[in-house]
């Protein structure tokens, strides 16, 4: 694979893949947003559900079937999965850590968080522990500067991150904890550290 | 028709025109790499940009449509900026292996990074490196050297009508692949090669074989199927390199066939270089002086009418004739060109012809395909068809199995009682009668059966009922197989009264058979009878020869082949036969001189002269006669046997293809994607 985080070990490609009933439910609803003849435009939601089914990645045999379901060439399929970086080709961790090092988060910091989890996990960016447990990767922009710097695990956001935050979010993980997600410090979702948190108790300056 | 001014000068252009095309036609070169007249566009290279009066920044030619009043200037300082800066970017992670890169000195890369490039790098950083990809064993792959231009997918996609090559990743890491690296399956694969702007994709089996500069290039005509594509024969010395497709938009616009393209290497083995006459049961060298001894003496001692004559595919009209003459000559009516058993009817012109011509089927909008599967018999021909299924409002049928032919088509069944039924005006009669330009195409896989006269017939039939020959047009299309069909049917190498049919000369009813390059036929009965084998190599029919006649191959001689749709086209000569062996007519003038029968020619020229005066349209080279329609076929029982398709495996139908490494690596690696096993078959180690 030319890109992409690289697995723990060597793997095997499933034989087949077919959706679970509930999960062909939910893409059938999707599919029929789309008039007929154009369901290759389902091909987007319809990977991410094939990943999740598939525990965070996107087998082959995933690739060949919504090709199959949706009446395209399975190259066309591999075209639109491997230009996302959100899609995996190989198996990656329990814990997909993605730090954010575009440039609000790297203003605010982004470099010592990144360290932080190579140190704590033992990997490099782009790869996988031994035990299969956290995979590291590098994102660009995750859309929540506000609260830089920022990771994604999976599909949770930890927010004002340190180096020590960064670590024990780690660590909770690795205890199998679920760390509380969004800011890591004294803030509500995206108001301003230290208040206010709602408009009617917001002071326009000189009031 | 917009009318707009390129560097002063005022062009009219068609209307859906772009101002690339308005350019051109102003007389003005843009240089482009992702655009192709026969592709769609991508506009994704961007060294076409020009500038637009008005326009805050310089367009991509290519991708914006010619419009009334647009003023374009091609030669100012902002566009010659414009295309070093370009380049300068193209070439930014393009390696600088020109000396070792196969397509150095036919690269638009290299030719434009001269004209309109910059003299020097300002890139310091790491070039990216792309790992090699499997594309079969045509396609060679340097990817490091693509400049994802996406030709070769629009290619794949659009023409070829096989969705395997794509671009996956993105940004730097993006690359040009098949899925999973599988091999390319479509029977034009090879045209990437031509179609690759840079080095990525080459030949794989010319390889390092010559520089372009090196190679005389002589201007010729295909014969491994019947369509004659036009094709420029590329020779060092006496070999023959490769071949490449010309332009001719009536027959194959630019492609060729995989086969056209790459039996290639089969002109140089397998070869029958000398005479050889048989001595008690083995096949020894012989000369000319022997082995016509020996042929003459085995004809003087057989009755004229179980001598045969036998024209196969590959056969000129020119050797057609002369080996006509001399059994005309001998008083033998037993002559046959329909190997494959086709009853075919040589009397009236229009019952084996392709009427509609092959530029025509982009005018038909309904289509039935008996016993035809174009995709293999006529692969040029089938882009065709999928190039008119692409513009929608065409309905295809067929009769045979089912098979994948780039297109929707309705696979009416496979019994010829499905013909009987479309005759008595159901089902897709309905759609062909509501059609304003309805067409058949019948293969050879129809009227090859014992029945095929019949089937003849009832195509007649449903042509008549459903307006497939109406007033200027006719739809009836017969796809031939051989590229030397029709001239031989034209100068009616068929049996005279009481003359032996191929079957009687399967069935061994013959006792003297001359084979002018007849390979496909039973063999079996063939012991007996004194067998002349006159040919370019020693396939099937040098095999049960009492005399092989060493004959040249269609890069050696100028021979005239009239294509499927009765388009008489000649080839060139590139190379000169090896060894002993001559052109066929020749061998059958100095023959007939032996046999006191000297045929009234002593140069091609005068034989052509004789053969104009037989057929008269031979005068009209490149050019299509209309053949009037008539009454053909005949009434009877059709067989309940299932209709089969003519061409059992594309890359082997032919004794220079079947000699051809390349092709039988083909054949192996069709074999193994069939197999379906899912294991890669890259390099094993043992190999070679």
């Amino acid at each position: 694979m030319s890109h992409g985080v690289a697995p723990a070990g060597p793997f095997e490609q499933p034989a087949s893949f077919e959706f679970s009933a509930e999960n062909k439910v939910w893409a059938d609803k999707i599919i029929a947003r789309y008039p007929a003849g154009r369901q290759q435009s389902a091909i987007v939601p319809l990977l991410d559900i094939a990943q999740r089914q598939s525990g965070g990645w996107l087998p082959r045999a995933a690739m060949e079937y919504l090709a199959g379901l949706l009446g395209m060439a399975v190259i066309r399929v591999y075209e639109v999965a491997s230009f996302y970086t959100m899609f995996n080709m190989a198996p990656v961790g329990k814990h997909l850590v993605q730090v954010c090092t575009t440039t609000p988060c790297w203003l605010r910091g982004s470099d010592a968080v990144l360290a932080a989890c190579k140190s704590r996990l033992g990997i490099d960016i782009n790869q996988t522990t031994p035990d299969g447990t956290f995979s590291l990767m590098e994102a660009e922009c995750l859309g929540a500067c506000v609260n830089a710097p920022m990771m994604q695990v999976n599909d949770d956001f930890y927010e004002d991150l340190t180096a020590e935050t960064t670590l024990k979010v780690l660590d909770a993980l690795a205890r199998g904890e679920t760390p509380k997600t969004g800011p890591q410090i004294d803030r509500q979702t995206s108001c301003p550290e230290g208040g206010p948190t709602t408009l009617t108790t917001f002071k326009a300056a000189g009031e | 028709m917009p009318i707009l001014t390129v560097d002063g000068k005022t062009v009219e252009v068609p209307a859906g025109a772009n101002v690339l095309q308005a350019c051109e036609a102003a007389g003005v070169e843009i240089p482009r790499f992702c655009y192709h007249e026969r592709l769609s566009i991508a506009g994704n290279c961007r060294m076409c940009l020009v500038e637009q009066e008005k326009a805050p920044k310089p367009i991509a030619s290519c991708a914006m449509p010619a419009a009334d009043n647009m003023v374009i200037r091609t030669n100012t300082p902002l566009v010659r900026k414009a295309r070093r800066g370009v380049m300068e970017f193209l070439l930014i992670n393009h390696p600088l292996d020109c000396p070792i890169c196969d397509q150095g000195g036919e690269c638009d890369l290299q030719d434009q990074a001269m004209a309109y490039g910059f003299d020097q790098s300002r890139y310091q950083e790491n070039k990216r490196a792309v790992s090699e990809k499997y594309m079969g064993p045509l396609i060679k792959t340097t990817m490091t050297r693509c400049i994802q231009c996406t030709r070769c997918v629009r290619f794949a996609t659009e023409v070829a009508g096989v969705e395997e090559i794509g671009a996956i990743g993105r940004g730097e890491t993006m690359e040009i692949t098949t899925y999973l690296n599988q091999a390319v399956t479509s029977n034009l694969s090879g045209n990437v090669i031509d179609l690759c702007p840079v080095g990525a994709l080459t030949s794989k089996p010319y390889a390092f074989a010559a520089r372009p500069w090196e190679l005389k290039k002589t201007e010729s005509i295909d014969v491994h199927d019947a369509l004659g594509s036009a094709i420029r024969v590329d020779a060092r010395g006496a070999g023959v390199l490769r071949i490449l497709p010309r332009l001719n938009d009536d027959v194959n616009e630019e492609w060729i066939s995989d086969k056209t393209r790459f039996a290639v290497d089969g002109l140089a083995k397998r070869r029958l270089d000398r005479p050889y006459v048989r001595v008690n049961g083995k096949l020894q060298p012989a000369s000319w002086d022997e082995a016509f001894a020996a042929i003459g003496a085995a004809l003087s001692s057989t009755p004229a009418s179980r001598v045969a004559a036998l024209a196969g595919d590959l056969a000129d009209a020119e050797s057609i004739k002369a080996l006509k003459d001399l059994m005309t000559a001998i008083g033998s009516t037993s002559t046959d060109c329909r190997i494959d058993g086709a009853k075919l009817d040589a009397s009236v012109r229009a019952s084996y012809l392709f009427n509609s011509g092959i530029a025509g089927i982009e005018e038909a909008d309904a289509l039935l395909l008996i016993g035809s599967d174009p995709s293999t018999e006529a692969a040029v021909l089938n882009a065709r068809i999928r190039k008119r299924w692409l513009k929608g409002g065409f309905k295809v049928a067929a009769i045979g199995p089912k098979v994948d032919l780039t297109y929707r088509a309705d696979f009416l069944g496979e019994g010829a009682d499905v013909l009987e039924a479309l005759v008595a005006g159901q089902g897709f009669a309905e759609v062909m009668k509501g059609a304003r330009k309805p067409a058949i195409i019948i293969g050879q896989g129809a009227l090859s059966r014992e029945d095929g006269a019949v089937i003849l017939g009832l195509a007649h039939k449903l042509a008549e009922a459903t307006g497939v020959v109406k007033d200027g047009w006719n739809g009836f299309n017969v796809l031939h197989t051989a590229a030397s069909r029709v001239g031989a049917l034209d100068l009616g190498f068929v049996p005279g009264e009481g003359g032996l049919s191929v079957g009687d000369v399967e069935a061994g009813k013959a006792d003297f058979v001359w084979l002018l390059g007849v390979d496909e036929i039973d063999m079996t009965n063939l012991k007996a009878p004194f067998v002349v084998y006159q040919g370019s190599h020693g396939d099937a029919g040098a095999h049960v020869a009492d005399v092989i006649l060493p004959g040249a191959a269609y890069t050696e001689k100028s021979g005239t082949y009239v294509n499927t749709e009765g388009r008489g086209q000649r080839t060139k000569r590139a190379v000169f036969p090896p060894g002993d062996a001559r052109e066929d007519w020749a061998i059958l003038r100095a023959f007939s001189d032996r046999v006191g029968k000297t045929l009234p020619y002593d140069s091609l020229a005068q034989l052509r002269v004789k053969l104009v005066e037989q057929v008269p349209h031979f005068a009209a080279l490149d050019e299509v006669t209309p053949a009037a329609w008539a009454p053909f076929g005949s009434d009877g029982e059709i067989s309940p046997a299932a209709i089969g398709y003519a061409i059992e495996n594309f890359y082997l139908t032919n004794p220079i293809a079947r000699a051809s490494a390349t092709m039988a690596e083909c054949v192996a690696v069709k074999q193994e994607t069939a197999c379906g096993c899912g294991h890669s078959h890259g390099a094993t180690g043992t190999h070679g």
